[in-house]
């Protein structure tokens, strides 16, 4: 593939961030019509590399070319110019405008009168020719995240988009949401245009495109074409190592009852209803998996448990006492461990060092007013070795950590703290494959060792491979409870989407 | 197309700070600030460097300005810590001049009601009486940020005017000496509602006090429970909730501590310096004392020596004024100073490099 031919071509990027050189010579080259996948670990310099492309950074050194053109993108203006069109992860819509208000709003027209009409006209046709639909009068927060993606698919297109470049586009979708964008992905490039994803889902990404390009700490590693290739020759390619994907669940007694919750209920923060009479018992030895796309009443639900969010209705019993109305710390002493969702800045202090961050909930135990920062050394000093966490100086604030190490260090202290009951949520998410293992092993430890976890994930597998039951949550509501043996991914996705299967038999 | 060489300059965020420039850029942005001034000085006709030899003449050049100087700083000192205390946590009191003065309040009440008890009774009194009204004071605008998250920059700068048109109405009303000649003043204080000096100085006790309590907020930030408490809210109030700390609580005491300690200076001052309550008791010590906690990056040492600079640069600025120069020059300076050091504080974070190739690694 030469670069006269080729719609992208990048040549020996190179872009270093303060200790970290997040890409590396890589070379990228992306064909008109092709779905084309970035596929790598999280880290592994994707986003840095899309970024370029999109203009947001300038690469330290290499060459960019859009059909066959050597191009330097000085800002996101740029390469928009270029017909280079983003999806983020994070969608960037105002939620109180129309879809077509919003649409307007990206447009730069030095137009001040504009038409209204004639974007709803574009928006149909869009529609039309891709096969999907958006109502564009709707307002944003109506939509469903499935619908606002579309959204954003439209304001690419609007821009003139002829790249499309999509982040993770399926984090945030239900299996089914998942297919039907990649039928619209497929028309796309059928008709023209050229598709980027940027992804770690090995199947979808198999499944769906017609290239892959492997990246692994910064370098690209290899373009594969996707119908001759394998998950094997991938998950190799993405890790530099065979891992296996199964691990072996020892039989484990059911103990009894740590946490029980009967109806509860509670607000989101922006006001909404985001758990409606939930009931949820957990008992020693288990793991409780509970899946759900994000935003379904998850992280509401682990801040109830850790007493961090009040509940409207309900009643919370940790080993039988009535915990209804305790305090965080009197919850942390009853044995509740949260990991949370967002490590640094809740479940770690960012500006903090590795001791002060290990000693955040213990510290309180202590006799007396002062603090024998001598022995919290130790122990941090300890903990850093037993949890292989690895770090420059223990005095270090742990905003220096990497994403692995850190949750490291918040499990070393969570399960330092030798808990009754852990609700770790996301705690995978971001993680490498090591450090994703190491999660992985201790939470089957603690329920090995008769402790009760609960699990939030958004990966299926993940749930399947870790739970002895699952709980899906819609909306804040118990869509059923399954034993993963008995059921399939399929259905658990059908129940994210909403509908209800309650087994009893499994409560 | 952009220029070239304007796309070239960025800041990178630094992995970490050096020692050395954690010192150079607030030395180097208190120097700024000279020169910037110094502008104004040159425009009025006269030399800046003449006029800043006169001024660090006037502070540090003899024994008496030196003591002059030390005077200056010790509300200073005691303003600069509680503010220092309540920056830590991220709240930002500016209300450490009404403070002063309902502390000032405080004070001069008991003195004014038992003039007769002995020194080592009322002293003490006044001194417990000024932090519980400098306290309360802090904590009024504490109790809303800490139930209602009102912003507590506005409440507490607010109250300033308040606490000082209070002493204001009692000097000239209430409590007006009737033999002070229509002054705004009370009553001179009985000989035991008065802080010993320190030899045959203007240095009083309350210095001994000031340090007394650097060496006490020191010790609580740093080896005690309840000072890492604070450490962690001011890191990450989410953090500090999640660990089960009771973030309202310590709201309200480090304000009420902050307001003390700066109530504790308008106590010395009635008590060492004027010896009675009386309009404008202070020049402003409670708004120096943001920028001093500020300069000092929080640290209680560091509020001890930055005071006693800013003290000298007080005494400097009177000095100044036999050659025909307002002493408010001095508040230029001071502001000058504070913008160009907040202005600074990037370069602590970021660095500046130049031309395409990355930082090294």
């Amino acid at each position: 593939m030469s670069i006269e031919t080729a719609v992208v071509t990048m040549k020996n990027i190179t872009k270093s961030f303060p200790g970290i050189r997040a890409n590396d010579q890589v070379n990228l080259t992306i064909n008109k019509g092709e779905i084309h996948a970035l596929l790598g670990e999280n880290g592994a310099g994707k986003s840095t590399l899309m970024s370029i492309l999109t203009g947001l950074y300038r690469p330290d050194s290499g060459e960019i070319y859009i059909n066959g053109q050597a191009m330097k993108f000085y800002s996101p203006k740029d390469a928009v110019l270029q017909g280079i069109g983003i999806v983020h992860q994070h969608f960037k819509l105002v939620k109180t405008f129309t879809v077509a208000e919003n649409i307007l709003l990206g447009l730069q027209s030095s137009n001040e009168i504009y038409d209204l009409q004639a974007i709803k006209n574009k928006i149909e046709e869009f529609c039309l020719r891709y096969g999907f639909h958006v109502n564009p009068d709707a307002q944003v927060w109506q939509l469903s995240i499935g619908e606002q993606q579309r959204a954003e698919i439209i304001k690419a297109l609007f821009w003139g988009a002829e790249i499309l470049i999509l982040d993770e586009p399926t984090a945030v979708l239900t299996p089914q949401e998942a297919t039907e964008l990649y039928k619209t992905l497929r028309l796309m490039a059928n008709q023209g245009k050229s598709v980027i994803v940027i992804s770690h889902k090995l199947t979808e990404v198999l499944e769906n495109t017609d290239n892959i390009t492997v990246l692994r700490g910064g370098k690209a590693i290899g373009t594969v074409q996707t119908a001759s290739s394998t998950e094997e020759e991938l998950t190799r390619m993405m890790v530099g190592r065979n891992i296996l994907f199964d691990i072996t669940k020892k039989n484990s007694k059911r103990g009894s009852k740590i946490l029980a919750l009967h109806d509860i209920s509670c607000l989101g923060n922006r006001g909404q209803k985001a758990l409606k009479n939930i009931s949820l018992d957990i008992f020693g030895g288990e793991i409780v998996g509970i899946a759900g796309i994000a935003g379904n009443g998850q992280s509401e639900l682990a801040e109830v448990i850790a007493g961090l969010r009040l509940l409207q209705t309900g009643k919370k019993f940790i080993d039988e006492q009535d915990h209804t109305h305790s305090s965080v710390r009197s919850l942390i002493s009853a044995g509740v461990s949260y990991i949370p969702e967002d490590r640094l800045g809740t479940g770690l202090v960012p500006g903090l060092n590795a001791v002060d961050n290990f000693i955040l909930k213990s510290y309180h135990s202590l006799a007396g007013y002062f603090i024998n920062w001598r022995s919290a050394k130790k122990e941090t000093q300890e903990a850093v070795e037993k949890f292989d966490i690895k770090l420059a100086s223990l005095s270090n604030s742990v905003n220096m950590l990497s994403g692995g190490n850190l949750q490291k260090l918040l499990l070393a202290r969570e399960i330092s703290a030798n808990p009754r009951l852990t609700v770790a949520v996301y705690p995978m998410r971001g993680l490498d494959v090591g450090a994703m293992e190491v999660v992985r092993k201790l939470l089957m430890a603690e329920r090995d060792g008769g402790k009760g976890v609960l699990f939030i994930s958004e990966e299926l597998e993940e749930l399947f491979m870790l739970s002895d039951r699952i709980v899906v949550l819609h909306e804040g509501e118990i869509m059923g409870i399954i034993e993963p043996c008995a059921t399939t991914i399929e259905e658990v996705g059908m129940m994210m989407a909403g509908k209800r299967m309650l087994k009893e038999d499994a409560m | 197309m952009q220029c070239e060489w304007i796309s070239a300059i960025r800041f990178e965020k630094r992995s970490t700070t050096p020692l050395s420039v954690l010192f150079l850029v607030p030395l180097l942005s208190v120097i700024i600030g000279l020169c910037f001034v110094g502008l104004f000085i040159g425009a009025t006709g006269k030399d800046p460097l003449y006029i800043y030899g006169l001024m660090f003449d006037g502070a540090f050049g003899s024994a008496y300005g030196l003591s002059e100087t030390v005077v200056k700083s010790i509300p200073l000192m005691l303003t600069g810590l509680g503010v220092a205390l309540a920056f830590r946590m991220q709240l930002w009191n500016i209300g450490a001049e009404g403070q002063l003065y309902m502390g000032a309040f405080g004070a001069t009440w008991l003195a004014l009601n038992f003039p007769t008890w002995p020194i080592y009774l009322l002293l003490p009194g006044m001194l417990i009486m000024s932090f519980i009204t400098g306290g309360i004071w802090g904590l009024l605008p504490a109790i809303p940020r800490a139930y209602f998250k009102v912003n507590e920059t506005i409440t507490t700068l607010l109250l300033n005017y308040v606490g000082i048109l209070w002493v204001d109405y009692l000097v000239y009303g209430p409590w007006r000496d009737p033999k002070g000649f229509n002054f705004p003043i009370t009553a001179p204080f009985s000989e035991s509602a008065i802080l010993p000096a320190l030899g045959d100085t203007r240095i009083h006790v309350g210095l001994i006090l000031a340090i007394l309590a650097a060496v006490m907020l020191y010790i609580v930030l740093n080896y005690t429970k309840w000072g890492f408490e604070i450490r962690v809210s001011g890191e990450s109030a989410i953090a500090a909730r999640y660990a089960g700390m009771n973030h309202i609580r310590n709201i309200l005491l480090v304000m009420f501590i902050s307001g003390g300690l700066a109530g504790i200076a308008g106590m010395t001052e009635v008590s060492a310096i004027t010896q009675r309550l009386q309009h404008g008791i202070s020049p402003g010590y409670g708004y120096s004392a943001i920028i001093i906690a500020w300069l000092a990056r929080l640290n209680p040492w560091a509020v001890v020596v930055v005071s006693f600079l800013f003290g000298g640069l007080l005494v400097g600025g009177y000095s100044i004024q036999t050659s025909g120069f307002p002493a408010a020059t001095v508040a230029m300076l001071q502001g000058a100073i504070l913008f160009f050091v907040v202005g600074g504080e990037i370069f602590v974070k970021y660095r500046l490099t130049w031309g395409s190739k990355g930082g090294k690694q």
